[in-house]
């Protein structure tokens, strides 16, 4: 395992690789084991770089663990717009998510769908590509237009470009009041409908889940108590012909949907779908086991028995993500949705001109 | 400015590539008449002209196609443009270019509510979209200041944003889906009415590409349900440090406005004698919107009115209508409008660390000195992005030259406290030669590679963006 501590130290572990090189944080996100290759671990670049709370800019370095940051934000009542997902419940993981296994995953949670995934608040980034040298984009302002956005490009990209090293974020007032309003007995159909109806009001809804098991329908309010309060009452009064809806106040179980703790420890392959809402209730129609709506309808996890390729049941809606499978399934499905040919043509380019050689290819999600 | 030479053999080939282009065109679509190619000889950047060899209006993604096409095969280097609105020079031609505008392409292909998302075809303008969804309760949240001219096509080539930012994002953040031609005439489909990518998110490098990639026909963007109501603030300080203090309290306080606007003196005096706003005699004037119910803005004003007296304001008006709030931004929505009457003007663009305002605005007022040019500055606070207005007259000998220097100078300064060259209207030619005081080669290099996938004869908008001798090599080989 390489280990390096310093960007200039990894550009040249990079340079100096002579075969298929396993890019890990804290090993907490990947899907499947990788096919070989000498592990080139990140966990040895950390720390918090640069905080500005009065301009909203956090920069660390790639290993830093999540939860330092967030503790780091939370002392300055910050927080992350993405609202980013720990995979280790539904994997069974027991590593430290690191920013850059996040950033490089694009780990995003139920505010998502309104506030933007993790490149939504990348604003910069450092990263090795697969000749060993390094590169930079963007910076620490959140409004930048200046070249190509490779730091959003590689935000997502599995490490099929290049080994992140540091990110700037852009971050968002914390929150002092959380509501939930919750709905019992709705069909797919009706939630969707419901969460839609939500969605196009004005009251800012940062959390729309449909669970078919009660089945129950939540919504999110988030903001000072008052505006909470008063935001609570008028969507329960706007969605009165979508069902008897009561409001809790307190944080509720978002951070165990964001974490998707309702699949942990289940059996067989879990996946990740994403697709228009309005798509969502035929498709779980057609899903063959556990399921549970997020994104108000955006994004579906399902469950599948081992092996099946639950691609075959999207028809043409959306794309899924094989989350949790063993290796075998992995490589027989592949753990990304397949591209049509001129998107391909366009990735396999990219791929081939940031890693010339090949090293990257052996990473999870990534086509050998 | 330096643009490469034309090249003669394709001069020389002008009338057979016109007969192809017009060929797969219907008939209005190709302007090949000189006085009518005047009109594309420069966009709103107008120092510098040049008219194209014709341009080419095509009606369909079909057309698009076919004319990217033709120009591929004979080499013909292709300027994308949308409304012209550029400040950046975007889409400036070469004298052996085509230029291919999408004016014509302007519907709404679908609107789903359910969804909230809008498909149009790109050369609909920004203010149409959100009218196509006003009656719904809906709007598009990207307002560039020339939104009423603006074309969606020009918003995703320069990852336009607007004063409402800080609390929507700019157009990447809107941005679900396009339809791409590349420069050989593939039709490409990336994303779509879902979130977030399959694969690579190749939305996020074709969306600022400022048209080096491909020429985008169709798009897919968010809608956003419009909010109860919103209403400003207006803070005058005497310092601009205190203003600059201001803005970093309130965003610690927890509050994200909509919209933070700072004006400095000399644009405060010019837009209040041009408007009658009625604006504070002050050094630093600050306009805070928040957006909510009635009860909600209240809640927000009153805590950020807090803030704002702490640090002993010259003048603190807080809306509490319609009528106020529109007098509040009467003068700033005219700034622009303003400051040409009195002058000329270069207006910037350039981004900085909030936390660096005053540092950078006694910067300014250093080399405003040292240049004997006034600069008046307006730009948005929450998000550091700056448009200092270097003022002068055209009609003196080389005083463009010296504001264009002023500028560069200047752009400098945001990349070395920690911005950049620009926040919002792009490089285009106009910042192309700074882009080395912001990038390393290799960053550069990395960003060139993607136009090697994309347009791989570099054939598309040419001498933009990359400095032309960081670019020669590729383009070099292009022309072989």
């Amino acid at each position: 395992m390489l280990e390096p501590v310093s960007e200039s130290a990894l550009a040249q572990a990079v340079r100096g690789a002579d075969g298929p090189l396993a890019i890990r944080g804290g090993g907490t996100r990947g899907g499947a084991p990788p096919r070989d290759g000498t592990v080139l671990s990140v966990a040895g670049l950390t720390g918090i770089t640069l905080y500005e709370p009065g301009a909203l800019t956090l920069v660390a370095r790639a290993g830093t663990p999540m939860a330092e940051i967030d503790a780091a934000l939370e002392a300055e009542g910050q927080r992350l717009a993405f609202e980013p997902w720990d995979a280790r419940a539904v994997l069974g993981r027991d590593g430290v998510p690191t920013l850059g296994g996040c950033v490089a995953t694009n780990a995003s949670g139920p505010r998502r769908m309104v506030a933007g995934a993790a490149r939504d608040s990348v604003i910069g980034m450092r990263f090795v590509d697969g000749t060993g040298t390094a590169v930079k984009s963007g910076g620490r302002v959140m409004k930048n237009v200046t070249g190509l956005d490779l730091a959003k490009l590689l935000c997502g990209s599995r490490g099929a470009l290049g080994v992140i090293t540091e990110v700037s974020l852009k971050l968002l007032p914390g929150i002092a009041a959380t509501a939930t309003l919750a709905a019992d007995g709705l069909s797919p159909d009706a939630a969707v409908a419901a969460m839609s109806a939500a969605l196009c009001t004005p009251y800012e809804v940062t959390g729309a889940v449909h669970d078919p098991a009660g089945p129950r329908t939540l919504l999110r309010l988030e903001g000072t108590e008052a505006s909470v309060s008063y935001r609570a009452d008028a969507l329960a009064r706007a969605l009165s012909r979508h069902g008897d809806w009561r409001a809790e106040h307190g944080p509720g179980p978002w951070a165990d949907l964001r974490d998707a703790r309702d699949f942990a420890g289940g059996a067989g392959d879990l996946w990740r779908i994403s697709l228009r809402p309005s798509d969502a209730p035929a498709t779980v129609a057609a899903l063959p086991g556990r399921w549970r709506m997020d994104w108000g309808g955006g994004l579906i996890w399902a469950e599948a028995p081992e092996g099946t390729d639950l691609r075959a049941a999207l028809a043409g809606a959306g794309h899924a993500t094989l989350v949790r499978a063993g290796a075998d399934t992995h490589r027989a499905l592949g753990t990304l949705h397949p591209e049509p040919a001129p998107v391909a043509r366009l990735t396999d380019g990219l791929r081939a001109r940031f890693d010339p050689r090949g090293l990257f290819s052996a990473h999870p999600g990534v086509p050998a | 400015m330096q643009m490469p030479t034309p090249d003669t053999a394709i001069l020389s080939r002008r009338a057979a590539v016109l007969r192809r282009l017009a060929a797969a065109l219907p008939e209005p679509a190709l302007i090949s008449d000189p006085a009518a190619l005047r009109t594309y000889e420069c966009d709103a950047l107008t120092a510098y002209r040049c008219p194209p060899m014709a341009v080419v209006l095509p009606g369909s993604t079909q057309e698009v196609s076919a004319c990217l096409r033709i120009c591929h095969e004979e080499g013909v280097p292709v300027v994308p443009r949308g409304s012209g609105t550029s400040l950046a020079g975007g889409a400036l031609p070469t004298a052996d270019s085509i230029i291919l505008g999408v004016s014509r392409m302007t519907e709404v292909l679908e609107t789903s509510l359910a969804d909230r998302i809008i498909r149009v075809q790109t050369g609909i303008t920004n203010l149409s979209v959100s009218g196509a969804v006003e009656d719904d309760g809906f709007f598009y949240a990207p307002d560039p200041s020339s939104q009423l001219a603006c074309a969606i096509a020009g918003n995703i080539a320069m990852n336009s944003g607007g004063a409402h930012c800080l609390k929507y994002g700019v157009t990447t953040n809107n941005l679900l889906g396009v339809t791409l031609v590349l420069m050989d005439g593939t039709v490409v489909e990336i994303g779509g009415g879902h979130m977030d990518a399959p694969g690579l998110d190749l939305l996020s490098v074709i969306c600022g590409s400022e048209g080096q990639l491909g020429v985008v026909t169709e798009a897919m963007l968010r809608i956003l349900p419009r909010p109860e109501g919103a209403r400003p603030v207006l803070i005058g300080y005497d310092s601009s440090e205190t203003a600059g203090q201001c803005v970093s309290d309130i965003i610690k306080a927890g509050i994200l406005p909509v919209a933070i606007e700072f004006m400095d003196r000399p644009c405060i005096r010019a837009t209040d004698e041009f408007s009658g706003a009625g604006y504070p005699d002050c050094e630093a004037m600050l306009i805070v919107e928040v957006e909510g119910s009635d009860p909600e803005i209240d809640e927000q004003l009153g805590i950020i009115s807090q803030i704002a007296r702490r640090l002993d304001p010259v003048e603190l008006r807080v809306s509490g209508s319609a009528e106020e709030s529109a007098r509040i931004w009467l003068g700033r929505k005219s700034a622009f409008g303003a400051m040409g009457q009195i002058n000329d003007y270069i207006c910037l663009d350039g981004t900085i660390p909030v936390s660096e305002l005053p540092a950078m605005l006694r910067g300014i007022a250093d080399l405003s000195g040292r240049y004997g040019l006034e600069v008046a500055n307006v730009f948005h606070a929450g998000d550091g992005n700056m448009h200092p207005l270097i003022l002068f007259d055209a009609n003196a000998d080389g005083e463009l030259e010296k504001a264009e220097e002023l500028g560069a100078e200047i752009l400098t300064l945001c990349v070395k406290v920690g911005g950049c060259l620009t926040g919002e209207h792009g490089v285009g030619v106009e910042k192309r030669d700074l882009m080395e005081t912001q990038f390393d080669p290799a960053d550069l290099e990395a960003q060139m590679r993607v136009k090697d996938v994309f347009d791989p004869g570099w054939l598309l908008n040419p001498a933009k963006v990359f400095p032309l001798s960081v670019s020669a090599g590729r383009r070099g080989i292009a022309a072989e």
